[in-house]
């Protein structure tokens, strides 16, 4: 094990990746010699050069829709794009080429290739580079859909994406980018479709992802101190969906509150909750809650945008109004 | 540069193909017996052959909604074909993809698309594909000139510029997209010029002249091959038919028409085969019978196919 950080655990995953395997290429505005925005990529260049850490011009509908063709003619590429904000400029070489190419084919086409960009408020970003666009791609069968919460996990879900056969959409939290964990050293995987409990609990299932997971946390130990002995499960990957481990951990507490920082409306939460009434409707033994942003843009003020956030208050009160 | 009479042959052959394909096409579409909407390729035959006459299996190719000359021309089977678009199991994409969609990865056609202009970025990654794999293998970028209006054009073109990737940037200017003339969607005569944007070579050829788009593009590809980087090649041509097959066209201008059809790139190839006695009339009228032949075949393939299984409606999402 070393301690990293989550921006650290990112890269080492690739490290490892194309260590191993000369054919995954890493590219993206300003990964190079600047090493990315956030500084994710910081040292690639130097250690892969530049035929496989390459700097592009801010293009992001050439960037991603060449990565399929990349991915199709048999690399593996890591295409970053900055902000996921910036997402709709490439929005159909998400959803009608890297989404449909293997299904539209008969199954003759293989598209390995990551999407990485970092989502998130916080940071007074304002409302065109704070979003958590998640559900967007969640609703476009062909991709996947990973959203590490800790370093270990980003990195464990990195080396996991970068194999893959599918396009998948990495989306790493910029408020996560500094915190520091242990992550297990060299080839480490963490499965695709496995969600794991971060805090075992009997009274109540909250599900959470990303950043929202230590928001989570820090409610659940709030709520501890009040007699409460909340579940945190992290599913980690929203597609393909660990909903066995949820439906199992609901079916421990009968109580379920799902917390994610994108807007409320057809958020993915909306989803699990639907999965839940559908398939575990025996199992509860409460109405299920969600704590989400409110349906607005993100505001700038650092005032607005802390209530705009969903935080651990806000999960401690949804969480007791079920008791 | 004097082409061979083979090569002559093989273009004229590959021609006569392409129409024969799309002109049963139309009647089994007039027919009803295939579903969707197809675009047809008539009268544009000469691109892609001229172009694909200069590839070999192992270059790639991106093709558009009006695709089926250029999957022919690249190799791609006719009977898979016909039955992808009569969406039968037996078809190249299992019936999921028909008509918009088919493609050959294996023969490196990396798709018809149905999004205008999408395959642009895409050629432009397998041409990054094929320059990091030291390949020596190029890429083919066929799009309309209606196509070269996107952003994906844009991006592509100054992408694969910037990183001397081996690709063939297509348009295939026969001066429509749907129904808006190109004096009215571009202020350009030329979309060659566009190339100056991105220091790449632009020519624009006649796209009904087989031998000179086979020139245009063998200079092309041999750049690419070398290194060089891409280049921008548009081909002045024109669609016989509507945009897609129950148009009536009622945009074209019928002066227009009728001179284009007199420059019908077919005929045109077929006078130069006989003035330079590369063929005689027997032997045209011999292509066009084994071409028919062919097309038939396929149909009889493609109409005694099974249907896919309704459960095949959830495979090929994911790649395990
Ligand atoms: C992004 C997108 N916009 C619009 C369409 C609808 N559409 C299909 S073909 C076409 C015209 C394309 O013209 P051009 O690129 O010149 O190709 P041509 O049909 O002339 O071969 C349009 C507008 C589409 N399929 N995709």
């Amino acid at each position: 094990m070393a301690q990293m950080t989550y921006a650290e655990a990112i890269r080492d995953g690739m490290r490892v990746e194309m260590q191993r395997d000369p054919n995954v290429i890493l590219y993206g505005e300003d990964v190079g010699l600047f090493g990315g925005c956030f500084g994710v990529t910081a040292g690639l260049l130097q250690e892969f050069g530049p035929e496989r850490v390459i700097d592009t011009p801010i293009t992001e509908t050439a960037i991603v829709g060449s990565a399929v063709g990349a991915a199709a003619a048999g690399l593996r590429p890591i295409a970053e794009v900055m902000f996921v904000d910036f997402m709709g400029v490439c929005m159909d070489e998400l959803l009608n080429q890297a989404a449909k190419m293997r299904y539209m084919f008969g199954g003759k086409a293989r598209l390995p290739l990551v999407v990485r960009t970092p989502c998130g408020a916080g940071m007074s970003a304002a409302a065109q580079h704070s979003q958590s666009l998640e559900a967007l791609f969640t609703h476009i069968p062909g991709l996947k859909v990973v959203m590490p919460s800790d370093p270990a996990d980003a990195k464990g879900l990195m080396v996991a994406a970068i194999k893959d056969d599918n396009p998948v959409i990495y989306i790493e939290h910029k408020q996560l980018l500094n915190v520091s964990g242990e992550v297990p050293e060299g080839e480490y995987l963490v499965p695709l479709s496995q969600a794991e409990i971060k805090r075992e609990g009997s009274d109540v299932t909250i599900v959470a992802w990303s950043w929202m997971v230590s928001k989570a946390l820090a409610a659940a130990e709030i709520l501890a101190k009040e007699g409460i002995n909340a579940e945190v499960l992290d599913p980690r990957t929203l597609v393909p969906l660990d909903k066995e481990a949820i439906l199992k951990s609901v079916g421990k507490t009968g109580k379920l509150v799902i917390v994610h920082e994108a807007v409320r409306t057809n958020g993915f939460g909306a989803e699990i909750a639907a999965i839940v009434a559908d398939e575990g409707f025996d199992l509860l033994d409460a109405p299920i809650k969600r704590v989400t942003a409110p349906d607005t843009p993100i505001p700038f003020a650092p005032v607005l945008e802390s209530a705009y956030l969903p935080n651990e208050e806000k999960i401690v009160k949804a969480v007791k109004e079920l008791f | 540069m004097e082409l061979t009479k083979e090569k002559l042959l093989s273009m004229y052959r590959t021609m006569v193909r392409i129409r024969t394909f799309e002109l049963k096409v139309a009647e089994l579409f007039a027919a009803g017996k295939v579903p969707g909407f197809v675009h047809l390729y008539v009268g544009e035959e000469a691109v892609a052959t001229g172009v694909c006459a200069n590839l070999t299996d192992q270059d790639y190719i991106t093709s558009t909604h009006r695709g089926h000359g250029h999957l022919i021309a690249k190799g791609g089977q006719t009977k898979l074909m016909m039955a992808e678009i009569f969406g039968r199991a037996t078809g190249y994409c299992k019936g999921k993809g028909g008509s918009m969609h088919i493609a050959d990865v294996g023969l490196g056609i990396l798709g018809a698309n149905g999004i205008v202009g999408a395959g642009q970025p895409i050629a432009t990654g397998a041409g990054l594909a094929c320059k990091y794999k030291k390949t020596n293998r190029v890429v083919a970028c066929f799009f309309g000139d209606g196509a070269s209006n996107r952003g994906t054009f844009h991006e592509a073109l100054n992408m694969a510029s910037i990183w001397k990737l081996p690709v063939i940037y297509v348009a295939e200017n026969n001066m429509y997209g749907i129904s808006n003339y190109q004096r009215n969607h571009m202020n350009v005569a030329d979309i060659a010029d566009r190339a100056a944007a991105y220091g790449i070579p632009g020519v624009a050829v006649d796209g009904n002249d087989v031998v000179a788009v086979y020139e245009a593009a063998a200079e092309a590809v041999a750049r690419a091959r070398k290194g060089d980087g891409p280049s921008l090649i548009e081909c002045k041509t024109w669609r016989h038919r509507g945009h897609f097959e129950g148009d009536p066209a009622i945009y074209k201008n019928p002066e227009e028409q009728a001179a284009w059809l007199k420059k019908d790139p077919i005929p045109r190839l077929e006078a130069k085969l006989l003035d330079l006695k590369y063929a005689t009339q027997a032997d045209l009228d011999q292509v066009q019978a084994e071409a028919t032949a062919e097309i038939e075949e396929a149909v009889k393939f493609a109409e005694s196919s099974p249907i896919p299984s309704a459960d095949d409606v959830l495979t090929d999402v994911y790649a395990d």
